[in-house]
């Protein structure tokens, strides 16, 4: 089966129910897609499916098969970082990261669909993306400083 | 200018050799400490003690994860006590460095490089406390860069050469015993791994061992017992014993009449990683990989469980997700001993799944507290408080038991532990922070510890002092309205302790406290000492009350002593608060008679962005020791709900979570 992943054609010998998290990660060697419920209820595995974020746990491959995916790994590229990112970085907006990629990869779709979003719509579209250590309001902060880069 | 150490502190006692402490290698100087990164940053404060006791950029120096062979036994990393110790631990080494090396002259890395790692720190001269750079300043974190851009991170990331993943099949209860198991069972690409009621699979491939574990729980028979109490009646269990009392002090108080009752029910950790270890078994012994809060107990727990040699047994922390507490770091560690016991030579990644983590980590303990007071002329003048819990510690190791969940499931089972709790010395664990910081004339402090528990409770995030806090602090605002008189006003008047009163003024002024609001939104206050000689932290919260509590807005001011890294200490508070906001507003773990129910995030909703107030917070400029942030404003948080609840609604909640259904009870009740 070919996808591509991050720009790139992979030819995956992981069969079609295999999840898309588990072939990013076992497979492919990107783990910066995280594992957090498998359930598809943290928002912790999300990746952007052509301009659609799901969660990777819970998309067989055959669903994604000859399509685009793009994960966190995708979304920094030759070293720099995605503006989310690296606004993330700037505010110190992250305690233990586990929950952040999928914040990232959210957020950065967010922003290329709705440059304009305000605080109110940043939450609304982080909603689905579970965060324990309580920096909920440093990432929206962070989210709405990388307007001005995106 | 040299001199002999005067005090040497205990963490140098305990690891006295220099090499323990520092190493050089590719130029830079490594420090190895004992503390562990749970996603707080500590250890980027630590390096920044570090970098200033070795007169170093933080450039110059690498901090090296914590080790049971290459580095110190700092004990646990818990209790807010991280900067406490390891701080002066640290800043002795680098006086030790510093009179040994020279900072002042050229080649000073090379110098440190060839100093004898046999050095006993005790009895090395010591050099002269240098001014501050990094200390003070908010550096940024070490860690966050290669988590926020992706990157391999944590352990369940590590994919070492001939890696297997591995899976255990919990039971369905905790009351469960194995009785069969088909023995044609196999699935594809998995080794099955039997020992006892424990049982579970290792392979290649991720895919075959997810694949494996519902056919596996086919293939078992368990028979099940009811070992839960009745939920619905979970505070009066907790009172009806037997207990293990715990006399905090007793003045002999009179009179004190004016009464409420307050409780919390079990809450769960809830990581946003479920729990993972590795472990890979050797000729020269046992490697293990684990997350865990305290590496040395988990080590010789490890040991005693399958009666090994400890020095055989080498453990090694790896970062996972955040941990706010006793979770499931240590079992998830045992287990992947157990599986890669079978598999000689091959290193195990067991990881955990989001219901077992949810349902089979250790839980905070449901408590339930009566205070009781006399109010004369205005001022209270008499203090009675009992609390009722389960205990708050039964970590590896903690009462002489492994403590570890897989060992209680092993043909020969080593049973765990019954919950107990931490030494009043060290803070206690039902019983901290219920003394009031107040100045209440003569006072009656009460623990009651129920012994016979079935629950595997133990440590999260402020132990006790979470629910203390939200009764005294909920009873103050009663007795102020009692009195007749302003909360704030009345906790100004019953406060002697200045940096304490600050602290309260503060936040009062800055939330502007006699602001009008509207009719549905209230603004109430909470303060506390954490563990009595930590940091001070008042949090007011703005709260708007409509079918469920919505907190808008919380206001928080703390005296942490002198601050290593404000951005850091702040990102702390606002976490502890805001985590706070969702144990009080919506947690509770649900059970029936045989098992915990809430097994997912559905059934165990945290708190959403959407739903995520701002939270000021303001650091007191304080030159007295440090103190630590994680687990200060916990209390603080509920109570400051809790009593903006009363003011939007005019009825006091008493009963966390302080959901729908709780404020529904309070209605009827106060009718």
């Amino acid at each position: 089966m070919v996808i591509t992943v991050n720009g790139a054609d992979v030819s995956l010998v992981s069969d079609g129910e295999t999840t898309l998290l588990t072939a990013l990660r076992d497979e492919l060697g990107l783990v910066g897609t995280r594992f957090g419920c498998g359930q598809g209820l943290c928002g912790a595995c999300f990746v952007d499916v052509e301009g659609t974020v799901m969660p990777s746990c819970q998309t067989p491959l055959w669903q994604v098969e000859g399509r685009a995916v793009t994960t966190v790994e995708g979304l920094s590229r030759d070293g720099e970082a995605h503006p989310v990112q690296q606004a993330i970085l700037d505010r110190q907006a992250a305690q233990c990261g586990f929950c952040i990629s999928g914040i990232v990869v959210r957020a950065a779709a967010l922003l290329r669909d709705e440059p304009d979003a305000d605080a109110d719509r940043v939450a609304e579209a982080l909603d689905r993306n579970l965060c324990r250590c309580g920096s909920q309001r440093r990432i929206v902060e962070a989210v709405l400083a990388a307007r001005e880069s995106v | 200018m040299t001199q002999l150490p005067a005090h040497v502190p205990p963490h140098i006692e305990g690891n006295p050799r220099l090499g323990t402490w520092v190493t050089v290698a590719d130029g830079l100087v490594h420090v190895h400490v004992g503390k562990v990164e749970l996603g707080q940053g500590i250890v980027t404060a630590l390096a920044q003690i570090a970098a200033d006791a070795i007169a170093l950029p933080l450039s110059g120096i690498r901090m090296v994860p914590a080790h049971t062979t290459h580095g110190p036994d700092e004990g646990l990393t818990a209790g807010s006590l991280s900067v406490l110790q390891a701080g002066p631990a640290l800043r002795h080494v680098g006086a030790v460095v510093r009179a040994l090396a020279d900072p002042g002259r050229q080649g000073y890395v090379e110098r440190i490089a060839a100093l004898d790692p046999e050095t006993d720190l005790r009895a090395a001269p010591v050099a002269e406390p240098v001014a501050t750079v990094a200390v003070g300043s908010s550096a940024p974190r070490l860690d966050l860069p290669g988590k926020v851009l992706g990157r391999a991170s944590y352990l369940t990331d590590r994919r070492p050469k001939g890696l297997l993943h591995g899976r255990v099949l919990r039971p369905p209860s905790p009351g469960t015993r194995l009785v069969s198991l088909d023995p044609q069972w196999k699935a594809a690409g998995v080794t099955l791994i039997r020992d006892g009621s424990f049982v579970g699979v290792v392979g290649e491939h991720e895919v075959d061992v997810d694949r494996a574990l519902p056919r596996l729980a086919d293939g078992c028979t368990w028979v099940e017992s009811d070992t839960l109490p009745d939920e619905r009646g979970l505070p009066e269990w907790l009172r009806a014993g037997p207990h293990e009392d715990i006399e905090v002090l007793d003045e002999g108080p009179v009179g004190a009449t004016l009464s409420a009752s307050y409780s919390k029910p079990l809450l769960a950790h809830g990581s946003i990683a479920p729990s993972v270890g590795m472990a890979r078994w050797d000729r020269a012994g046992l490697h293990v990989w684990s997350h865990s809060q305290g590496i040395h107990p988990l080590r010789l727990a490890i040991a005693a469980a399958l009666s090994l040699d400890p020095a055989a047994v080498e453990v090694e922390h790896v970062e996972n997700a955040g941990c706010y507490g006793h979770n499931a770091a240590d079992d998830a560690a045992f287990d992947a001993v157990l599986l890669a016991r079978a598999v000689p030579g091959r290193p195990v990644l067991a990881r955990w799944s989001r219901p077992d983590e949810l349902t089979w980590a250790p839980l905070s303990p449901a408590m339930t507290a009566t205070v009781s007071a006399a109010l004369v002329d205005g001022r209270i003048t008499a203090w009675s408080y009992d609390v009722y819990g389960l205990g708050h510690s039964s970590r590896p190791g903690y009462r002489g038991a492994p403590g570890l969940l897989g060992a209680a499931y092993l043909e020969t089972p080593v049973p765990l532990p019954q919950p107990t709790d931490p030494p009043l010395a060290a803070g206690g664990g039902t019983t901290r922070n219920a003394v009031p910081i107040y100045d209440v004339g003569p006072r009656r402090v009460t623990g009651h510890r129920r012994v016979d528990g079935p629950f595997r409770t133990s440590a999260m995030r402020a132990l006790g002092a979470y629910l203390n806090v939200f009764a005294i602090e909920s009873f103050i605002d009663e007795l102020a309205d009692e009195a007749g008189a302003d909360p704030v006003d009345f906790r100004l008047a019953h406060l002697s302790d200045p940096r304490a009163a600050r602290v309260v003024a503060e936040a009062a002024r800055l939330a502007g406290w006699s602001d009008p609001l509207p009719d549905d939104v209230g603004r109430g206050l909470g303060f506390a000492r954490y563990k009595d000689e930590g940091a001070y932290c008042a949090v007011v919260a703005e709260v708007g009350v409509t079918s469920s509590v919505a907190v808008r807005r919380l206001t928080l001011v703390a005296d942490l002593g002198l601050v290593v890294n404000p951005d850091g200490a702040r990102n702390q508070l606002e976490g502890g608060a805001t985590q706070s906001v969702s144990w009080t507003t919506r947690e509770r773990v649900r059970f029936d008679r045989r098992r915990i129910t809430t097994t997912d995030w559905e059934l165990y909703p945290i708190l959403t962005f959407g739903e995520a107030p701002p939270v000021d917070v303001h650091l007191v400029t304080s030159d007295a020791p440090s103190v630590g942030a994680g687990e200060a404003a916990q209390g603080p948080t509920a109570a400051a709900i809790a009593n903006a609840v009363h003011r939007a609604l005019g009825v006091r909640v008493r009963d966390l979570p302080l959901d729908a259904d709780a404020i529904v009870r309070a209605i009827e009740q106060s009718e």
